[in-house]
């Protein structure tokens, strides 16, 4: 098999794997970015308990709609920005911290998605919401998707020296401006809009895949912050696409196929990347002169 | 040169939490330009005064009087600074910061700009570090950055917590000709110390606090032996049943 019938081929000949190219590549372009601040931002595991969230929304509207685009959109947004919401004011208004509100939240919210997905719908329905199908992006999907990642772009451009504050030195932030609160709350709107883009392709539980684990594989290479953002937006994209192609090639289901291509870049990193991997930590090279 | 106006004024603040006073009915005024030490035994409320002045905490009584400063106009350099040293941030950029009060949210940082960071970092002594992410800056040097960042601030008001805690002695000397560099430039400067030598030598007014107000006025005075002796006895205070005061 020549390298065109490998890499090439697939691309050129069907238009599904066109369409899947150019969905990757806008959800890469949004989560690879946020993904990057969740990491900084020490909230790893925030991004999946809002995917877990946005379930009972996109049950909703599949309850109400079927497998419609936009009510499963709007239901999934409305979900994630519920629970979102809701947790930041439970933590603010009561001795309960943040990442245990937020761990209630997420968790009624996931009962609730399978108990609503549950009552109507096939299982097969629930595989599509819970691991989607970026092989079948339609025409609306696919404008859902580069929008999200537009507004994504433009809006991190706005809110990034408090995001980059907030987390260096919140006090200084405090001290000069009061972007700090504004800002946190328009990145978790952008952590929800982003999953809810991703679940169309990769579905609710792995979209947040493509958001923290190029991320996570990134931080092994590069020490600085914009070098970071755009590593973790290129390993998601080169990962989705080598994850299509092998879900064209052996026919393996397509969101489990990318998920996984990432981690194994993020095993390999854990053992050879150059920013504190393991080989670099139990075997340094030799120390310098000064 | 004009007559010192007031640049902060206290009215029988009290500033605490959950109730309990950590600064008890002080009263009294900043003169702007003045180059202030703020001394006492731990627990006396230095630090809640310095977040009491740029408005993090709310007073539980009387008022606190600015003078007109905005909360751009003051610097602040909290104890033991909260910076996430794992951050992946260089030294220039944290230096940089500091012309957020001209900047904002999206001003760039522009070619102008670029001789006041040089100028900073070498006023600190950190040529050849603007590069380095500050993770791997050692305690005095990551000290060094945020004077910087302060000295761009270019605040009329600048308040220090516990800034030479742990330096050598070096360190201390250079970060102290800055001070004074403030003080020559007329800004009003505060710091929490604890080394009465160092603020003997260093700084002409000293508050003593213990709560309340031991003394305030010139250092040889305020730090008097007697004075000292009544600020350690008056020290730590916390009742969990104390009563409303009265006062």
């Amino acid at each position: 098999m020549s390298f065109y019938d490998l890499f090439i081929g697939p691309f050129v000949e069907f238009e599904f794997m066109q369409r899947a190219l150019v969905g990757v590549f806008a959800l890469s372009l949004g989560a690879g970015p946020v993904g990057a601040f969740l990491m900084l931002r020490r909230m790893s595991l925030t991004g999946d308990a809002m995917a877990h969230a946005i379930l009972p929304g996109a049950a909703i509207g599949f309850l109400v709609s079927g497998l419609d685009l936009f009510a499963m959109t709007f239901g999934g947004l409305a979900a994630g920005l519920l629970v979102a919401v809701g947790a930041g004011v439970v933590a603010r208004a009561t001795e309960l911290k943040e990442d245990a509100s937020l761990a209630a939240f997420y968790l009624i919210s996931l009962a609730l998605g399978v108990l609503i997905l549950s009552m109507k719908g096939s299982n097969v329905d629930l595989l599509h919401v819970l691991f989607g199908t970026v092989l079948g992006l339609d025409d609306p999907t696919l404008i859902l998707v580069s929008a999200i990642a537009t507004l994504t772009l433009v809006l991190l451009a706005f809110i990034w020296r408090p995001l980059v504050l907030e987390c260096v030195d919140p006090a200084f932030l405090s001290s000069v401006s009061r972007a700090g609160a504004p800002g946190h709350i328009a990145f978790l709107a952008l952590v929800v809009l982003n999953l809810v883009g991703g679940f169309h392709a990769l579905g609710t539980l792995l979209s947040v895949g493509l958001m923290m684990l190029p991320a996570a594989t990134a931080r092994f290479w590069v020490r600085d912050l914009t070098p970071l953002v755009i590593c973790a937006t290129a390993i998601a994209f080169v990962s989705s696409v080598i994850g299509l192609l092998i879900s064209y090639h052996w026919g393996a289901p397509s969101g489990p196929a990318i998920i996984l291509v990432v981690g194994v870049a993020y095993a390999v990193s854990v053992i050879f990347g150059p920013a504190g991997g393991i080989v670099s930590r139990r075997w340094p090279l030799r120390h310098l002169e000064a | 040169m004009t007559a010192a106006r007031p640049q902060l004024r206290f009215h029988d603040l009290t500033l605490g939490y959950e109730r309990h006073p950590a600064v008890h009915h002080l009263d009294g005024a900043v003169e702007e330009g003045a180059l202030l030490a703020i001394c006492g035994p731990n627990g006396a409320g230095k630090s809640t005064l310095l977040r009491g002045i740029i408005g993090q905490l709310r007073p539980l009584g009387g008022r606190i009087e600015r003078g007109g400063l905005d909360a751009r106009d003051i610097a602040y350099l909290p104890q033991g600074s909260q910076v996430d040293r794992s951050f992946p941030i260089s030294v220039y950029d944290m230096v940089c910061m500091g012309l957020w009060r001209r900047s904002g949210l999206f001003g760039g940082i522009g070619r102008a700009d670029r001789p006041k960071v040089a100028e900073a970092i070498a006023a600190v002594g950190l040529e050849g570090f603007e590069g380095r992410p500050i993770g791997t800056l050692s305690g005095g040097q990551m000290q060094r950055t945020l004077f910087a960042r302060l000295l761009l601030q270019d605040a009329r008001l600048i308040l220090l917590d516990e800034p030479f805690t742990a330096l050598d002695a070096k360190t201390i000397s250079d970060l102290l000709d800055l001070v004074r560099r403030w003080h020559g430039e007329r800004r009003t400067v505060l710091a929490v110390l604890h080394d009465f030598d160092l603020v003997r030598a260093h700084f002409p007014q000293t508050l003593l606090l213990a709560r309340a107000p031991v003394a305030w006025g010139a250092t040889a005075e305020a730090l008097a032996p007697e004075n000292l002796l009544k600020a350690r006895r008056m020290g730590e205070a916390w009742y969990e049943t104390a009563d409303p005061c009265a006062a």
